[in-house]
């Protein structure tokens, strides 16, 4: 028995080598999370004439591990805005709690249930593009501190001028904005597909919100073809200046893998 | 915490029975997912001044690796103006490298501008404005803004004035700058085209008795021509160039902007 509390517990020295306390980390920055464990895949939104379409699919891996099943990876902000997220779950749900909090002073700020004219757009509420902003800041703040939240995210609603609102903000704070967006796997296999029907902002604005539907469901199933950490569960959501509609019991529907037959060339397989 | 328990002076944690030393760093392959902060975003600018203008460009396209993230994603920047929409500003600058910090360079100098109109009650000259920029940079030498920075307007005497910059704040006033990704495929053409570089008079001489060709300020249309050819070459050849030509031209009357489409392959 070693006199020496510090000692007990510890692999035996002798038999180990000496204990790395590196791994203690009791001095040098923090490093809540410096890489992603539980993560969501791709989220992929489109423009159309009145509003934004937005999803991703109910699937939070571990790895390669399909672990959580029912995750929803789209929130509605302030029922003008949805927010969407990539990347680590754990940093979703904190986000998640921070935007939880930010709605409810924003709701004490203005409230706009005596005014029922307004628009939330108009009432001086935080519109979709303050709310990128705000999160951009955030996130880049969190990259120079070296303790960075590890999420793609994509905002979607209105800006001050009430026009269709689509940006993307990552885990280095870095900011852009197209008439489509998609993160992670989407960026290959949806991001294509989308601008091959919304090349520019003036392509956006001619969609209808039928068609920009068909389009991304479309995409989800490319996805989910595709994309081996993805799910055939998926939300979606759509802005419009009426308000945010989010469905998130989506299940991917026509899917056919007579593809599958004809694909040559992986693995061991030669002919 | 740790040492608190320490028993041995020179060691600042706790004590090992056989072997004490702790190793300094971690095994091979621990911490392998280090987070990076910077990434290139691609793109390229360029700003050439000429004798009453400056003409300040930069393409619009945004990468990540191979992706392209945004097709309009402007890199030009009106500086220090009195509003919001910088209607009456007459700097611009172009940053280039990593989007993120470009951003928050832009965002940080601009507040400086405006903080100096509010106290001063008159706009910032491009002098003093370029000195800024280069403190900004430089008070961040240990974490640097990944941005190369290159600042346009026109100086005290209403002359082209272009400033340019490395990441951490060495400038210098130049006649033309090009930056960012393709910039090694435009400056070489600058220098030619631009400062006359290589260009010598015909039958002048022989060897280095060739007499050079004699420079003077190139005019409006003639720089705009050389700014589109410029892009035009570097997308050709450079993947992360294309997409959308912005063109800012700085001249007494204030800030023109114009678009201009590049290939988008």
């Amino acid at each position: 028995m070693d006199h020496r509390p510090q000692a007990w517990g510890r692999p035996r020295d002798d038999v180990y080598g000496a204990y790395d306390a590196s791994y203690l980390h009791t001095n040098g920055p923090k490093t809540a999370t410096q890489s992603p464990i539980v993560t969501g895949t791709s989220v992929i939104a489109l423009k159309f004439k009145d509003g934004v379409v937005m999803a991703a699919d109910n699937l939070a891996s571990y790895g390669s591990l399909a672990r959580f099943t029912d995750v929803k990876r789209l929130r509605p902000f302030l029922s003008t805005s949805v927010v969407g997220f990539g990347g680590d779950v754990s940093d979703m749900q904190f986000l998640d709690r921070h935007l939880t909090e930010l709605a409810i002073d924003e709701a004490y700020e203005h409230d706009n249930t005596s005014s029922s004219s307004e628009t939330p757009a108009t009432a001086g509420q935080l519109n979709a593009a303050n709310l990128h902003k705000y999160l951009s800041k955030l996130m880049y703040r969190r990259r120079n501190s070296f303790d960075p939240l590890w999420n793609q995210i994509l905002v979607a609603g209105f800006d001050s001028s009430s026009t269709p609102f689509l940006a993307s903000v990552d885990l280095r704070g870095t900011t852009f904005t197209s008439p489509s967006l998609a993160s992670g796997f989407g960026a290959m296999l949806a991001q294509p597909i989308m601008r091959r029907h919304a090349a520019t902002e003036e392509d956006a604005a001619k969609l209808t919100r039928d068609e920009a539907v068909a389009i991304v469901r479309e995409c989800m199933k490319v996805l989910f073809y595709r994309d081996a950490r993805s799910l055939d569960k998926y939300s979606i959501a759509v802005v419009t200046r009426d308000g945010v509609e989010l469905s998130e019991e989506e299940q991917l529907e026509k899917q056919s893998w007579a593809f599958a037959e004809r694909i040559r060339g992986y693995g061991t397989q030669t002919v | 915490m740790a040492a608190m328990f320490s028993q041995n002076p020179l060691m600042n944690g706790p004590n090992y029975s056989v072997n004490d030393a702790p190793r300094a760093t971690a095994p091979e392959g621990a911490r392998q997912h280090r987070f990076d902060p910077y990434t290139d975003n691609g793109g390229s600018t360029l700003a050439i001044a000429g004798a009453e203008f400056t003409v300040m460009a930069g393409d619009t396209r945004l990468t990540s690796g191979y992706s392209i993230n945004s097709r309009h994603h402007p890199k030009l920047f009106k500086i220090g103006g009195t509003t919001a929409d910088q209607k009456d500003a007459t700097i611009v600058l172009s940053v280039v490298g990593f989007a993120a910090d470009g951003e928050a360079l832009k965002e940080r100098l601009d507040t400086i501008c405006k903080m100096y109109r509010y106290r001063h009650g008159k706009p910032m000259s491009v002098k003093a404005c370029a000195q800024r920029l280069s403190t900004i940079l430089y008070q961040k030498r240990f974490f640097p803004y990944y941005a190369y920075a290159i600042l346009g307007g026109l100086d005290e005497e209403g002359k082209g004035a272009v400033y340019s910059y490395d990441p951490v704040g060495s400038y210098e006033r130049e006649q033309c700058r090009a930056g960012g990704a393709a910039a090694s495929l435009i400056m070489p053409f600058l220098d030619n085209q631009v400062n006359f570089k290589n260009q010598y008079v015909p039958n002048s001489g022989e060897g280095h008795a060739l007499q050079e060709r004699e420079r003077r300020p190139l005019s409006r249309s003639e720089v705009e021509v050389l700014v589109k050819d410029a892009f035009d070459g570097a997308v050709e050849r450079h993947i992360e160039v294309g997409d959308g030509l912005q063109i800012m031209v700085i001249t007494k009357e204030g800030v023109e902007e114009v678009l201009l489409p590049l290939k988008k392959d």
